[in-house]
């Protein structure tokens, strides 16, 4: 019995000893940097691009970001938001980290941005850009380089009132970001919202969808379906030959996260995005070029993202000479100080960036390589509708 | 016999009086990152052991037994959005709201038994999800934001990350206690009989239908009172809480442990969490090490961590 | 909503069920003879779509693809069966849960860390490429046909398997009362191990079958293990009828739901809040069949054992 006290004892004080190792007080001449993405389940691949796009950056600095001995934490949120909050604290409290980045879904970043914040720690996002962190709940400690959530679908809504598109049906999956990208659609939309179809989340089969759309026949289709269910519908859009027929325009569901496996059926469908291989800049050629040579695979805006995020930590923390002086490495980041992979890119009053978004169109570009292409540039130096309720 | 015994009460005592140290060990280690990861384990941990009240007792498997966290974190933060605080407003109600869906769904579950039962609570639990996904009012899949904490009479124990970590604590210990001695009870016996051989129960004029209805409702209030003391822990609230995932993983956690003890349930939840977490330090694809130690343990060590520490 | 959408509709929910009911047939197989829960059956799927894509990248054909990953998908499930599975078959289904989990869990990894997370494609092949004119501008791919025929063979080569050979017979009598055929000599450690086998066989295919119109990707089995125990649970487990049947309705419920919920909520509310009602009772709406189902039958609609 004494025995069994003993070890239990023993194997708990274990457990936590081995929790809280790598305590260590971080030194002035390191920069510890705490990478959240999801890396696990099917949109593993996400997390993955923008993980290998920040890892690019850090190794392109030597290792040393700023010139400062830089370790990146890469943890695994697991799409889980609550034990997401647990990972972010283990970093900030066990780790110590001196910077947060990444980021992929909206949720996510939702449980975690105001632990992050509070705690006052820089926190550059990657991906998500939900409503509320571009507008009330804006932070000085916040910095995103991606995007706000609306803004993709607000340049498809633009193109298609570019083109005179009076018919068309709108379709996400029935949760917020969908929901998000519906209202960021009609922002810029003048014409007729005929339908709005809400999938379910995680759908397979899109027969339905796509048989309510060809019976209805709109001028075109404006989607969202990240992942596994933009596969799923362009396969299946592409079988039931409507591709030809009715115009697919699309947010963050054609790129190349997805076209290794919609290959051939996803070309020439449309996307709107910030950056494509082909924003000929003398960074972003590099970035290509290296990227691929680093990880053998065409990179995404995802991964342009992490990319920029590394830099945008480089170049800052160098301007400024180290971390220790917090505010005025807040006013260098602010001043966006770095060459990004997407051409023109400086900081709005709510630190997302002003930038140009541009109509995306899947191409072939070798035997087995599809990527995306910029093909018009549909907004010049836009910042997003929800900059004017941040008060910083 | 004696020894038995002696594990059966000595065995949870220690384990409580271990849990009762961390905040001791983070003090003197200035480490609050065990304390804040001690409390999510000992919520789940509560969870755990309500499942095995009902799982391991009674032989009710619920796969929807995250609908409850999920509930209850939604009374407390859709309350918070509208700007109730107090605890003794917020905790009651979400444990209402959690009694009322167990009574519900468990009085229809339970006319079915084995797999089927494991399906219908699946079905409930997913209607929950779907309806919480659905609710932009309150942030819809994105979540809650709860800008704040419960508050308890103007105590700020919520607030302190040592108190609420002895909030946790001590629901987790009454929990146990309360269930515990109900297993040991008239209600217990019943309840195990029924699973042994239900016409003899019937035969003697006992309907372990109202037992069975009883034990799920109060593992659901339980539960639901674990997710209102997570939407404080995290200060957050969203669908993601309810998913069919962590329902499995609930389960695994009580198998894991060894079912039928209530301690056993605690012991699940710490190892699988702590395992999670250390494992996950290690390497991004520590699922290939954790999948098969989940096996080895089911091969080789019947009755989980608890039997193996008895060594039989 | 015109009466052709209705019926295009109908045709797509019971070739969604007829999906369902590939990945279904082995599960139900595998635990009404068994009695094994099989948590794993979805990674299996998951597999033979992966080793088809494996296959088609060596080959550059889809049906060397299909025989390819149909025969590795068998092999894996032989090396799972002599490694863990056949430990399992005596024990109670929790530790069935549990061990099959951890199977999960290993396997959804090793494909990631083998293939990668992006997901891959396999294309249909030539043959059954194009498209058949429906109405309007919609055409129906004749690849979904050819999934909906393979199903179709699918449910009838299991019925004649199970009623007209003697390996049916036992499985059949297996189903029924498993100590009974023990007692009266089969090998049923052999008997298992067949069935086993075509029950990974099924998953496979039906994997192999779904890889052209889905994604294939880390995890694609998971979901659908879901739907698939619904129906095996809706049509009564261990009955190959019964799954057939279930898949078929819960297909079109889950079709006919997405496609008129919203319109159907409209009547009713302003159309905001149809918008926020419809999706979420669509999304729900096989649940909620389950549950009435089993409230009204709560052995399913087949019932093989009475336990």
């Amino acid at each position: 019995m004494k025995r069994i006290l003993t070890a239990l004892a023993a194997t708990a004080f274990a457990g936590c000893a081995a929790l809280s190792a790598g305590a260590v007080p971080s030194k002035a001449e390191t920069l510890k940097i705490g990478l959240l993405a999801t890396l696990s389940g099917p949109p593993a691949v996400l997390g993955q691009h923008m993980r290998d796009g920040f890892l690019l950056g850090v190794k392109e600095a030597d290792g040393r970001l700023g010139g400062l001995e830089t370790e990146v934490i890469v943890v695994d949120d697991e799409l889980k938001p609550d034990a997401a909050i647990t990972k972010v604290q283990g970093l900030l409290e066990r780790d110590k980290v001196d910077m947060m980045a990444g980021v992929v879904f909206s949720n996510v970043m939702m449980a975690v941005y105001r632990p992050i914040i509070e705690s006052e720690t820089i926190f550059i996002g990657a991906n998500s850009g939900p409503s509320p962190i571009a507008g009330r709940g804006c932070s000085p400690y916040f910095f995103s380089t991606s995007w706000q959530n609306d803004q993709n679908h607000e340049v498809m809504g633009r193109y298609a009132s570019d083109q005179n598109y009076g018919n068309v049906i709108v379709m996400a999956p029935n949760y917020q970001a969908g929901k998000d990208a519906i209202a960021g659609f009609k922002r810029h939309f003048r014409g007729n919202v005929v339908d709005e179809i809400y999938t379910k989340l995680g759908q397979l089969d899109f027969s339905a969808e796509i048989a309510r759309i060809a019976d209805e026949q709109p001028d075109a289709v404006f989607t969202f379906m990240p992942g596994g269910m933009g596969v799923n519908l362009v396969k299946q859009y592409s079988q039931a030959g409507l591709n030809g027929l009715i115009p697919f325009l699309s947010a963050f569901t054609v790129d190349e996260t997805t076209l290794p496996a919609t290959r051939d059926m996803a070309v020439g469908l449309y996307g709107g995005a910030q950056w494509a291989a082909n924003l000929d800049n003398e960074a972003n050629n590099k970035f290509v070029r290296d990227f691929e040579n680093e990880y053998g695979y065409a990179p995404s805006l995802y991964a342009a993202q992490g990319y920029d995020a590394a830099r945008l930590i480089h170049e800052a923390v160098k301007l400024n000479n180290g971390i220790s002086d917090k505010q005025g490495l807040l006013a260098t980041l602010n001043a966006a100080p770095f060459e990004s992979v997407r051409g023109d890119f400086r900081f709005n009053s709510n630190q997302f960036p002003i930038q140009d978004f541009y109509l995306v169109q899947a191409v072939q570009r070798s035997k087995d390589v599809y990527i995306t292409e910029a093909v018009e540039k549909v907004f010049d130096d836009v910042g997003d509708s929800y900059a004017g309720s941040c008060r910083m | 016999m004696m020894t038995r015994r002696l594990t059966a009460v000595g065995l949870p005592a220690a384990l409580f009086v271990v849990l009762a140290l961390v905040p001791l060990y983070a003090g003197v280690f200035d480490d609050r990152f065990v304390l804040l990861f001690a409390t999510r384990i000992l919520i789940f941990a509560i969870v755990a052991v309500s499942l095995d009240f009902i799982l391991g007792y009674g032989e009710m498997v619920s796969f929807g037994h995250a609908a409850y966290i999920g509930l209850g974190a939604y009374a407390v933060g859709i309350l918070a959005e509208h700007d109730v605080w107090a605890a003794w407003i917020s905790f009651p109600l979400a444990m209402a709201v959690c009694a009322l869906f167990a009574l519900v769904t468990g009085a229809i579950s339970l006319r079915t038994r084995g797999v089927y039962f494991i399906m219908i609570t699946l079905a409930f639990g997913q209607m929950a999800y779907y309806t919480t996904t659905s609710l932009s009012a309150y942030g819809g899949d994105d979540g809650l934001t709860m800008w704040g904490r419960s508050e308890l009479f103007g105590t700020g124990l919520f607030n302190g990350d040592t108190s609420f970590y002895y909030i946790v604590f001590g629901v987790l210990l009454a929990s146990y206690l309360i269930l515990k001695v109900m297993t040991r009870s008239r209600f217990g016996r019943v309840l195990e009989g029924a699973k042994q051989n239900e016409a003899r129960m019937e035969a003697i004029g006992i309907d372990p239908y109202r037992y069975r209805l009883t034990a799920f409702v109060l593992a659901g209030t339980i539960a639901g009172l674990a997710g209102a003391l997570m939407a404080n822990q995290a200060e957050f609230v969203s669908p993601a809480y309810m998913s069919w995932h962590r329902s499995g993983e609930l389960i695994v956690m009580v198998i894991l442990g060894g079912m039928g003890h209530l301690h056993g349930a605690i012991l699940g939840a710490i190892a699988y969490m702590v395992l999670e977490e250390t494992l996950s330090g290690y390497t991004e694809h520590w699922r290939l090490i954790f999948g098969p130690l989940l096996i080895l343990i089911v091969l080789y060590g019947k009755g989980g961590l608890l039997g193996a520490i008895r060594g039989r | 909503m015109s009466t052709t959408l209705l019926a295009v509709q109908t045709l797509n929910g019971l070739q969604l069920g007829i999906l369902l009911f590939l990945i279904a047939a082995g599960l139900t197989l595998v635990f009404g003879v068994m009695d094994f829960i099989n948590l794993a059956h979805g990674v299996q799927y998951m597999l033979g779509a992966y080793l088809a894509v494996a296959g088609y990248q060596l080959t550059g054909s889809f049906w060397l693809a299909l025989i390819i990953g149909l025969a590795l998908a068998l092999f894996c499930g032989l090396v799972l069966e002599f490694l863990v599975f056949r430990r399992l078959y005596d024990r109670d289904h929790l530790d069935q849960v549990l061990a099959t989990f951890g199977v999960i869990l290993f396997l959804n990894e090793a494909v990631k860390v083998i293939w990668g997370a992006a997901p891959l494609s396999l294309p249909a092949p030539n043959l059954l490429d194009g498209a058949i004119p429906l109405v309007n501008n919609l055409q129906y791919p004749v690849y979904r046909l050819a999934l909906i025929v393979s199903g179709l063979g699918v449910a009838a080569l299991l019925y004649v398997l199970v009623t007209r050979t003697r390996v049916g017979m036992l499985v059949r009598a297996g189903a029924t009362n498993p100590d009974m055929v023990a007692a009266l000599g089969v090998n049923i450690r052999r008997l298992f191990m067949i069935v086993f086998g075509f029950g990974t066989m099924l998953a496979g295919f039906a994997g192999i079958m779904a890889a052209p119109i889905l994604s294939v990707e880390p995890g694609m089995g998971d979901n659908l293990l879901i739907l698939a125990f619904v129906v095996i649970v809706v049509g009564g487990i261990g009955s190959i009828r019964g799954a057939f049947l279930a898949a078929l309705i819960i297909g079109l419920v889950d079709t006919l739901g997405r496609s008129f919920a919203t319109d159907i909520a409209k009547l009713a509310l302003p159309p905001a809040a149809a918008n926020d009602v419809g999706p979420a009772l669509a999304s729900m709406l096989i649940y909620i069949l389950m549950a009435a189902v089993l409230f009204f039958r709560p052995s399913g609609l087949f019932p093989v054992r009475s336990a």
